[in-house]
């Protein structure tokens, strides 16, 4: 008997350094309150973090990897929203 | 990211077969870019990773099994509390590979039903029997260290999903490693008994480990396209001898003989093994090994029993989600 298909949620977690959640996997859980509990069991079992957020899989919306072009290219051309693109005399010393 | 959702309402379109999008797709995997679930990948490259990701995952699953027969046995608190933290390891090794095989399009569900049907294999070194304590000091150093050989150059493997759930994995491993070395000293610097016991349970494994990084290349099935594909980045041959040649010296310290009386360094300072009997690790993995029933049984009572665990928790968030839209209309 096959059994039944039990929610995809995705883990993020936030590690003791103070950085953002970050996305470390995946989990089946029925409910937010047993993907919070697994989460903890299968993510953090040696100190990895210090806050965890499970979140449904199919409630986030991804980018679509063929659209890759169309999404990044324009951040690609624009080298002036860099600061390495300004001159400044090495006399000014760091900026 | 690990969605299976997302994989499975992209519509048809990903999984047609041509010829222009699979030389796209061999440049990117020559340029060493990571493949990720939603882009388009031959069906061979899906198949085969679902093959040996779930292949993988069943073998941590039912490698808790040999192991876990000894937690209630453990020779003191300090080396129960290690097994059980190293069997619970286990178990996670097996989540994260599901998580990473669900993201090629098969479901969690299928993927276990193909393992408890006996469709699906896992690790052949799981069908040997544990009779002694110190057959988890060598399992500890043997087949993890053997799993560790195999498994840090699958980091480094094309599918993105599963490269990251092996660095993982490997990180967590070397404690596996060195607890079970740990307990192998501890015996060969115990008793003449506890020497014999580390001495007899290397004798009984070596042959099955060596047999745990698969046939000969010559022979090797999968080895050609997986290589292409650069799913494989050595051969079994290469990584065996790897293996033997970092053994050696820690069985010498150990004090331990393998039980290969023609085992010689050769000039390149090789470690030249006889010749394995391929004839076994056949049959171990034609379901004759010494537990292959033990083990299947094992898996399909824990799945029966823990049915109406999940039946419960599935009709409880069935209720909670009715009464909150019950809630919300009042």
């Amino acid at each position: 008997m096959a059994t039944p298909n039990i929610p995809l949620w995705e883990v993020f977690i936030r590690s003791r350094n103070g950085l953002a959640h970050k996305h470390v996997g995946s989990l089946h859980a029925t409910d937010a309150t047993l993907a919070l509990q697994a989460a903890r069991d299968i993510y953090t079992r040696r100190g990895e973090g210090l806050s965890i957020w499970v979140v449904p899989s199919n409630a986030i919306t991804a980018s679509d990897p063929s659209e890759k072009g169309m999404m990044f290219e324009p951040a690609e051309s624009k080298i002036y929203r860099h600061p390495t693109f300004y001159d400044v005399p090495d006399e000014v010393g760091h900026m | 990211m690990y969605t299976q959702a997302l994989n499975t309402s992209d519509g048809d379109e990903r999984h047609i077969e041509d010829a222009e999008r699979a030389t796209q797709f061999q440049a990117r995997i020559d340029a060493d870019e990571r493949i990720e679930p939603n882009d388009w990948m031959p069906a061979a490259y899906r198949k085969t990773l679902t093959r040996q990701i779930s292949q993988h995952a069943h073998s941590e699953i039912v490698g808790m099994l040999p192991e876990g027969n000894w937690i209630t046995r453990a020779p003191s608190l300090r080396r129960k509390a290690a097994l059980l933290a190293k069997v619970q390891d286990e178990c996670g090794h097996g989540l994260y590979l599901y998580a990473a095989a669900e993201t090629l399009g098969s479901s969690r569900e299928e993927l276990v039903d193909a393992m408890l049907g006996g469709k699906a294999k896992y690790s052949s070194i799981f069908n040997y029997p544990t009779l002694t304590w110190a057959d988890i000091g060598t399992i500890g150093w043997l087949v993890d260290g053997a799993a560790i050989m195999n498994q840090i150059p699958l980091c480094r493997c094309s599918y993105g999903p599963y490269a990251r759930a092996m660095i993982r994995v490997c990180k967590e491993e070397s404690f596996h490693q060195r607890q079970g070395f740990e307990i192998m000293l501890t015996l060969c610097r115990g008793t003449a008994e506890q020497k014999a016991m580390a001495q007899d349970a290397l004798n009984r494994w070596w042959w099955p480990v060596l047999m745990m990084f698969g046939p000969p290349d010559q022979v090797s099935q999968h080895s050609d396209t997986s290589t292409k594909w650069k799913i494989k980045r050595f051969s079994n041959d290469e990584l065996r001898q790897k293996f033997v040649d970092a053994t050696v010296p820690q069985a010498q310290f150990l004090g331990l003989t393998f039980p290969d009386p023609g085992m010689k360094q050769n000039e390149a300072g090789n470690w030249e093994y006889s010749a394995i009997d391929w004839e076994e690790f056949k049959q171990v993995l034609a379901g004759n090994g010494p537990c292959n029933r033990d083990r299947m049984a094992a898996r399909r009572k824990a799945h029966d029993d823990g049915a109406w665990v999940r039946e419960a928790a599935m009709a409880y968030a069935e209720k909670r989600k009715q009464r909150a839209a019950l809630q919300a209309a009042e």
